[in-house]
This record gives C-alpha cells, structure tokens and sequence, in this order.
C-alpha cells in the first residue's frame, strides 16, 4: 500500500486529469450514498437522543434534558456521525472498488488501460482518492443535520423537551470547531477507503475468488483503519477550537 | 512473428516485458535499438504508443461502450477533435468488419465480435507493432480462421509488425513468416514455418505433434 500511496503522491499533480472518472465517482460515492447515509444518520441521532435523555433524566432530574442537545450535537458532529459514515461508505463503496479494480485486473483491462496510454494510477486511483476526501465530509455534515433532527425529535416530540431551551442550549454550547473536526476526520476516512479499496483490487489474482477475498479485505481493512485513525485523530485534534 | 509454446512457458510474460508491464529481474529489453527497462515513465509511453495490443481475453473495458472503447486510446495518444475521432472509429470498427456497433456494450457482444473490437481498438491510433496474445483461444475454430485473415489481412493492409502468441499451431502455421518455439523461458527453435515443422529439436517435433510423450514433461 505504501507504494500505491507514493505513486499516488508522484501523480497526484500530473496532466492529464481524469475529469470523467473523477465526476462519475463524485456520484458514485456521494449521491448514491445519501439513502444510506439518511438512514444511518436518523437512527443513529434517534438513540443517541434516547440515551441522553434517559441520562439526564435519571442522573440529573426531570427538567435537565435540555441539556441533551448539546451533547447529542456534539457527540454525532465529532464522532457518530463521521465513524458511521466511514463505515457505511466502506461497506458500499469500498467493497464496490475493491471488485471493480479487481475485475479489471484479473480479466488485464488495467493492462490495456496502461498500452492505450492511461496511467493506472492516475486513471482509476488519484480520482478514486479526491473524489471519496471530497464527498465523505459532505456526506458526514449533511449526516450531521439528519442525526441532529433526530435526537431532537426524539426528545421535543416523542418525550417532550421544552423545544426552546433544547434549541437555545445546543446553539450556545455547540461550536463551528465541532463540526469541521468531524468533517476533517470524514476527509481523512475518504482518503483511507478508496487508497485501500484501490490497493486491494489492484493486488488482486486469480479469478472470482480472489475477487472476492480483496473486496472482503478491503472491508475488513479499511474499517478498522478507520476505527483505529479515529482514536488517534480525536487525540490530535483540539477539543475546542475557541 | 509467432512464439509457440505451451501453457505456462512464458509466452505471455514476454509479451507483458516487451511492453513495459513488467520489468525483468535481470537482462534488458530493447524495442528498435532502445532500452526500454530503465526509461522514465515519459520515454517509456512514447515506447508503448507505438505498440497496439490484442489481449488473450480481449480485456474490453466492461463499463465502456464499442465506441468507447475503440476511441480510448485515440483520445490519450493523438490530438484529434472528437469528430475525427468519431471518424476513426467508424473506420477502424469497418477494418474488422463491423458495422454499427459503436453504442453496444461489450456484454452484447459474441466472443469472435469481442475479439474484432478489441482488434479494433489496439490497431485505431496506427501503432507500428501489434502483439497478439493467444488470439485464437477461446473462439470456435471457424471464427479462430476468421481472426487468422484478419491478422494477415492487417500486416498487408497496415504495414506493421505483427508478434502473435499462440499455442495453436494451426494458426501459427497460417500468419507466420517465422516461428519461435519457447520452451522453459527460452527460445530453443526457430525458423520459417516449413523449418519448424521439419525441425529435429524434439521439443519442437513433441509440441507441434501435439504428444504426450517426449521431453516436455510438465503439465
């Protein structure tokens, strides 16, 4: 991989640009995401809603729920949201590149992409690369507002928080820093499921099977690199920005 | 040219080395007196546009469409607007006989169309070399024949260099001016096809024979 990620950093800025295949990625990875990301992001803001309010509910008393909103906000902005989005694109997309590249090379169309003059590496990878760092963070913000709505209809509408003071308290506690760190991370998890969805097809050999064995490890690998970056990232990156 | 070989001698490796796909361990490769294992990625692309390649599975992009295909390598290796472009694959699609293709998918193709295409595609931006690799497996021999003429009728028509890959000897014997027998990463024969078939090399005689028996002994 760390030689697919220096060939990657050598061409990264070479002509010509393969506007066609990055365009069709941006799609690829952003728009056909948006279900799954609407879905993930609802009910994960709906529990996380739940068991905050229960929290304040039971730790701190009746009337403190309020304060739900801020925490909700900050918990889906920084981590929730941006793990969830990493690993369903993971899982969708990911997997989806792992076969696809890996198709192309058992059956030498990655050959034939190199003899009719198309680097590889610039054709299927870099654009691969730019495109998922460009959608995961708009994917991860437009995640953010769905599992902000969430938790605040769990707790307004299904429990009764005073809507006011919810409101008022996630605005004055939540901070820009919040969301750009989440979105920060969601780039970085971009650039790790196409580099490693992108390696593993291209390592890949000996027909469907091994088609199959690099998709699964494109999955399996990306995810916990994604789980373990996360860790380090919420270290490196200051709790507030202010 | 043909190189003749059986499974897994080597054929196709030294097709990928002459290309530029794979780089030897040791030794040198050289296209027209030129060096190619060490060029930079710019000298070496200038190398490989002058080869035009028919892959053994035709390795016809999936996503793309006929036309696409074909014109791929016109858009990258020349500066023609896109209705010359057009033009060209139009021409070059007619050259192996066929006709209104250009908007199918590859899946909608028989495998003998497949082959044309990609035909197509390798011969669309007039290289000077055309390799072939095995470009009679996997067809019936009638379209195998079929693919035969058109490789002589392309060597004619183009003026290139053609180099095919084969382990069919019937082919080999039809396109060939000469034959190189690789047996064990090695050339160990070569000749005319009358020299080749009336050749003592037995691993020569074993292989166009088509036996069993002899020194070839790996499966």
């Amino acid at each position: 991989m760390g030689l697919l990620l220096v060939k990657v950093l050598k061409n990264f800025f070479k002509r010509p640009w393969e506007k066609e295949t990055f365009i069709q990625q941006l799609e690829e990875i952003g728009v056909k995401s948006l279900p799954v990301v609407s879905l993930t992001a609802a009910f994960g803001g709906l529990v996380f809603g739940l068991q905050t309010y229960i929290g304040f509910h039971r730790y701190i008393g009746p009337g403190s729920e309020t304060y739900g909103g801020p925490i909700i906000s900050l918990g889906l902005c920084k981590e929730l949201i941006p793990i969830l989005v990493g690993l369903m694109v993971t899982g969708r997309v990911g997997s989806a590149m792992a076969a696809e590249i890996g198709t192309m090379k058992i059956t030498e169309q990655v050959d034939a992409l190199f003899t009719l003059g198309a680097d590889p590496t610039r054709y299927l990878v870099i654009p691969r690369i730019l495109a998922s760092s460009i959608m995961l963070p708009c994917l991860t913000l437009y995640g953010d507002l769905i599992g902000m709505a969430g938790g605040f209809f769990y707790n307004v509408y299904l429990m009764g928080v005073n809507r006011i003071l919810y409101i008022r308290n996630t605005l004055l506690y939540i901070e820009i820093g919040d969301v750009l760190s989440g979105l920060l991370k969601a780039a970085v998890f971009g650039v790790i499921i196409a580099l490693i969805g992108c390696w593993q097809g291209l390592r890949a050999e000996g027909g469907a099977e091994g088609v199959g064995r690099a998709t699964t490890r494109a999955v399996v690998i990306a995810s916990i690199s994604i789980v373990i970056t996360n860790f380090f990232l919420s270290k490196a990156i200051p709790a507030s920005w202010g | 040219m043909v190189v003749i070989g059986q499974s897994g001698s080597g054929k196709s490796v030294l097709l990928k080395h002459i290309i530029g796909l794979l780089k030897p361990d040791r030794g040198e490769v050289f296209v027209d007196r030129v060096e190619i294992t060490r060029l930079k990625d710019e000298e070496l692309r200038q190398v490989i546009r002058r080869f035009g390649v028919l892959f053994q599975g035709t390795a016809l992009f999936d996503s793309m469409t006929v036309g696409q295909n074909v014109s791929f390598g016109l858009e990258r290796y020349t500066d023609y607007s896109p209705e010359e472009i057009k033009k060209l694959v139009t021409e070059n699609l007619a050259k192996v006989g066929l006709r209104e293709v250009e908007n199918l998918m590859p899946y909608q193709l028989s495998g003998g169309m497949k082959k044309r295409v990609a035909l197509a595609r390798a011969i669309a931006y007039s290289p000077d070399i055309i390799l072939y690799d095995e470009p009679s497996t996997g067809i019936d021999p009638i379209r195998a024949d079929a693919i035969n003429d058109l490789i002589l009728r392309m060597k004619q028509e183009l003026k290139v260099t053609s180099l095919i890959i084969t382990h069919d000897i019937i082919s080999a014997y039809k396109v060939a001016d000469k034959i190189a027998m690789l047996y064990q990463g090695k050339i160990v024969d070569s000749g005319s096809p009358e020299e080749i078939r009336n050749s003592k090399n037995p691993v020569t005689q074993q292989f166009i024979h088509g036996r069993a028996e002899g020194p070839i002994k790996s499966w």
